[in-house]
């Protein structure tokens, strides 16, 4: 029952939003919508009936695939990521205006929809279904709210995801045809015993399709363009829950499905995730435009993300459900504080900033903790998920190479901790010029979303327990699937 | 046999219409009427009520599959006429001849769509060209018409020839028309054997349009008047695919593995040729001719696969498809520019010929949640339940992924761009009728076997 809560929520209300031309009402609408989808998150965590969070309803039962939403540990804490990240962007960009609000406001929320829907399907059609429509509001809102170069480089985002998406239709059709009942169904799937050789090239099917979103080096070329050329609202969504379906989908529909083809290629897709690491983290101290900063930073903590999974440990997985959670909180508290300051000084350039601190105490110390997340400081939450993470790679058991890993994506986290000090120094300290001179603090709404973020940030930090139980059961289940017992 | 006879009918009528009456209402509403008619009288043709009861010695074979489709070519056209019926009357005098024309060409599809010999196949392909070459030049004073329906009419012929020969070595190997004398025994295949099939193949190939013998489609879509080229597009193509996969199917079935490879390649090379070449498009028009042979390519899937998926698929191929595309000429028929320019900024002005236009594009795209993506969702499992064209089914979605370009330069063109739109004059009949067919196609998007199951058992309840 949850799961189709929510989905219908959202989608029901993202309809009727198209009709609320009033913009005022539309964002009030919006944002009750997205605090009711909220409280629907949260219930998954207090019922634990069976029938509360699975649904079946037949649809296509000539094809085997059935309208069929399943909440595991995983799919409970990215709709809760989910829940949180909308009313959190709301909140914080209350004060931006856009032309046409009802479409903007109608668009996120559907694009809410097509997101929860993909965590929450257990049916491999239905989440292909809902993959694609995640992104279609997604290129309606960086196409038409956009910055200037936007209709061009959201046309690259979308033909790149779409081509990805179609390769792994392909290979979800093969699956399907090798399914013991012919059915789409998430449990078939996982019945499904492919011999090696087809799984190495069903694995790249799949793959691309997911290293395309998350993204993982080289297939990255979209992102920072996209994440610099979209509205702030929008990149938020993007970075911190659209990629994670990228992740998502390798721990659901990949790793489990084809546990041969992960473990034959696994080395090097895990080399091309630590090669993502390095590259962007080296690139990301080139930039001076903070957009471009975060969207390269984040490419970085995706690839180590990746690495997690392909050296296949179970607390390595742990980890990056714990950090799939974390990042998106710290990545759209990053994008918020940088929606603050681009909205006061209609500048990203950090060359053209510096002194913010001293005239915005309130918003400095937000982005420092905020940043200091992104780094991964113990004590904060993203610290928990690399530290597993790192432990999952260095215990490996099926990589051949985790320790040169291990080594290269350390050196890594170095150079996130240097870019991202850079950033806080370049824009917070030194002495203010002429556009930050006048620079007034942060409103109250702002504020709210920031501080509750900082505590999220801080409790999940040093309390991580609640997190880890909750998607132990998941993270025992994939594992369990992926283990190849080595020759 | 109700469809054959009716229809026939139906196009005399029509001519005779034009005698009595000039209103072009009047000549309008019997078209639409009759063609309701016929769509019932083809629907209760599959219920088991025959309106003629006589002995066909085994030329024709009334399948549901191809009463089915028939169902599928006369709703669509029956939409079209509803839709554009009024922009026929702007191409010339004689409204009620175009009618008849198009009569005739419905009574060329339902037996191409049902026949069982080879001689019933060519006269069927012979009643859906001919019409066609005149429509084609229905543009007198154009001479881009002229020119486009010459060169129809020239390599059409050429084309017909081509398959005459093949019918003709045909009957000296097996000494009948009769397409299960011909399937059967034919295991090995034999010089003459070979030279007819490949005859028939590449006939059937120019009239589908599919390269490397597709050069007449662009000339000829682009040059005759526009709502013709509709028509032809989308109704008409999806007949001959129904013919190519019968026939092949019908004559040939045995020796699949001795054709495939071929089929497989034209068909490569059709979704190939047919997406690059839409990519440089400046006409929208034009493109929407190289977008049919792109989909040919799709459809061509069937052939290569030919099992109960693919040829379910082409039946839901057809219905996508045709919905779609005529949707979309029909806006371009309200459009004076044609180009991509033209479309700048429409979503201002006509905000539901934006919006219903973006569906029908989408679904031509083949994103999920519109009919299209089923359509393409059938051919490519049809294709890899076969397994042995894998490499088929890798070219043609990177081809669909290059098809999703310049399907949304229209889509750029209408909600990015800032334009000054034209002038256009729309009934609200008319944008109803495009929110009902968007419907349609969202509808069949998340509900595919709503159509064909609700057809199905309405009959055999």
């Amino acid at each position: 029952m949850i799961p189709v809560l929510l989905i219908v929520i959202p989608l029901v209300s993202g309809l009727l939003a198209f009709l609320i031309k009033q913009e005022k009402s539309v964002k009030t609408w919006t944002l009750l919508t997205s605090i009711i989808t909220l409280v629907v998150a949260i219930l998954p965590f207090a019922l634990h009936k069976a029938s509360d969070l699975h649904t079946d309803i037949a649809w296509l039962p000539d094809l085997g695939s059935s309208f069929s939403l399943t909440m595991d540990g995983m799919s409970k804490l990215l709709c809760l990521l989910t829940g949180i990240a909308f009313p959190g962007i709301f909140i914080a960009t209350w004060n931006t205006t856009y032309k046409n609000p009802h479409n903007f406001f109608a668009l996120m929320l559907l694009m809410q929809t097509g997101l929860i829907g993909v965590f929450v399907a257990s049916d491999a059609l239905l989440f292909y279904f809902f993959w694609e429509l995640a992104l279609i509001p997604a290129y309606f809102l960086c196409s038409i709210w956009g910055g200037e170069r936007r209709v061009a480089v959201t046309f690259k985002f979308f033909i790149y995801t779409f081509v990805g998406s179609l390769l792994m239709l392909v290979g979800i059709i093969w699956v399907y045809f090798h399914t013991p009942d012919h059915s789409f169904a998430m449990t078939s799937f996982y019945k499904v015993n492919l011999p090696g050789n087809q799984q190495g090239w069903l694995f790249w099917l799949f793959f691309l399709a997911f290293a395309i979103k998350m993204p993982i080096f080289p297939f990255h070329t979209w992102q920072p363009d996209t994440y610099e050329q979209s509205p702030t609202a929008v990149t938020m969504v993007l970075s911190g829950v659209m990629v994670k379906m990228g992740v998502f989908g390798i721990l659901r529909w990949l790793a489990p499905v084809l546990p041969l083809g992960t473990w034959a290629w696994g080395d090097t897709a895990a080399t091309l995730c630590v090669i993502g690491m390095i590259y962007a983290s080296l690139v990301a101290m080139q930039q001076d435009d903070l957009k471009r900063l975060i969207a390269y930073s984040s490419i970085a903590h995706m690839g180590l993300m990746g690495l997690a999974i392909f050296v296949t440990s179970s607390v390595g997985i742990q980890g990056v459900m714990v950090q799939m959670f974390n990042h998106g909180v710290n990545i759209i508290g990053l994008w918020i504080v940088v929606e603050l300051i681009e909205r006061q000084f209609h500048t990203r350039k950090m060359s053209e900033l510096g002194g913010l601190a001293q005239n915005a105490p309130g918003l400095a110390v937000m982005l420092v903790v905020v940043a200091l997340a992104n780094v991964a400081l113990p004590l904060t939450n993203a610290f928990v998920g690399e530290f597993m993470m790192f432990n999952g790679v260095f215990g490996s058991k099926s990589s051949n190479y985790h320790y040169i890993f291990m080594v290269v994506g350390g050196i890594s986290i170095i150079l996130s901790a240097v870019y991202t000090l850079n950033m806080i120094q370049k824009v917070f300290y030194g002495n203010t010029n002429t556009l930050t001179a006048s620079a007034h603090d942060i409103r109250f709404n702002e504020k709210l979303v920031l501080v509750i973020l900082l505590i999220g940030i801080v409790v999940m930090g040093v309390y991580p327990k609640p997190m880890i139980e909750a998607t132990q059961h998941a993270v025992d289940a994939i594992y369990s699937k992926m283990f190849v017992k080595l020759p | 046999m109700n469809a054959i006879v009716i229809s026939a009918v139906l196009g005399v009528v029509m001519m005779f219409c034009g005698v009595f009456t000039n209103s072009k209402t009047a000549i309008r509403a019997v078209a639409v009427i009759g063609l309701l008619v016929l769509t019932i009288a083809n629907v209760m043709d599959m219920g088991g009520y025959h309106f003629v009861n006589v002995s066909l010695k085994g030329m024709l074979t009334f399948d549901t599959f191809g009463l089915l489709f028939n169902t599928i070519a006369f709703g669509s056209t029956w939409i079209y006429f509803l839709l554009s019926g009024r922009d026929m009357e702007r191409v010339g005098v004689n409204v009620a001849e175009y009618y008849a024309l198009i009569f005739f060409v419905l009574c060329g599809i339902s037996i191409v769509s049902s026949f069982n010999s080879l001689l019933m196949l060519f006269l069927g392909i012979e009643i859906i060209s001919i019409p066609l070459y005149i429509l084609t030049g229905s543009d007198k004073r154009n001479l881009k018409s002229n020119e486009a329906s010459l060169k129809y009419f020239l390599m059409g012929a050429f084309s017909t020839g081509l398959m005459l020969m093949g019918i003709t070595l045909i009957y000296g190997v097996k000494g009948s028309f009769n397409m299960e004398v011909i399937r059967l025994g034919s295991t090995a295949l034999t010089p003459m054997m070979t030279a007819g099939l490949l005859l028939l193949l590449f006939s059937m190939a120019f009239k589908a349009s599919a390269a490397p013998f597709h050069f007449w489609t662009p000339d000829v879509y682009d040059g005759s008047p526009t709502v013709f080229t509709s028509f032809m597009a989308t109704i008409v193509k999806a007949a001959v695919f129904i013919a190519f996969i019968r026939l092949f199917e019908g004559c040939f079935g045995e020796l699949q593995r001795e054709w495939q490879l071929l089929v497989a390649i034209i068909a490569a090379a059709t979704l190939f040729i047919g997406n690059i070449t839409a990519v440089f498009q400046q006409s929208v028009k034009r493109m929407l001719a190289y977008s049919s042979i792109a989909q040919a390519g799709f459809m061509l899937f069937a052939l290569v696969a030919m099992n109960k998926m693919a040829k379910e698929g082409l039946i839901f191929y057809s219905a996508a498809y045709s919905l779609a595309t005529i949707g979309i000429f029909a806006v371009l028929l309200k459009m004076k520019d044609y180009t991509f320019e033209g479309f700048n900024g429409l979503a201002k002005r006509q905000p539901v010929l934006a919006a219903t236009n973006t569906v029908f594009l989408l679904s031509l795209a083949g994103i999920p949640a519109t009919a299209g993506f089923w359509a393409k969702f059938y051919m490519l499992s049809a294709a890899v339940d076969n397994g042995h064209v894998m490499w088929l089914v890798i070219v043609g979605v990177l081809c669909a992924a290059v098809s999703v370009y310049y399907y949304f330069r229209v889509i750029q063109a209408m909600y990015f761009k800032e334009g000054d739109p034209q002038e256009i004059e729309t009934s609200g009949a008319f944008k109803g009728l495009l929110i009902g067919i968007a419907a349609i196609v969202i509808l069949l998007g998340i509900f595919p076997h709503w159509l064909i199951n609700q057809l199905y058992s309405f009959f055999y309840l």
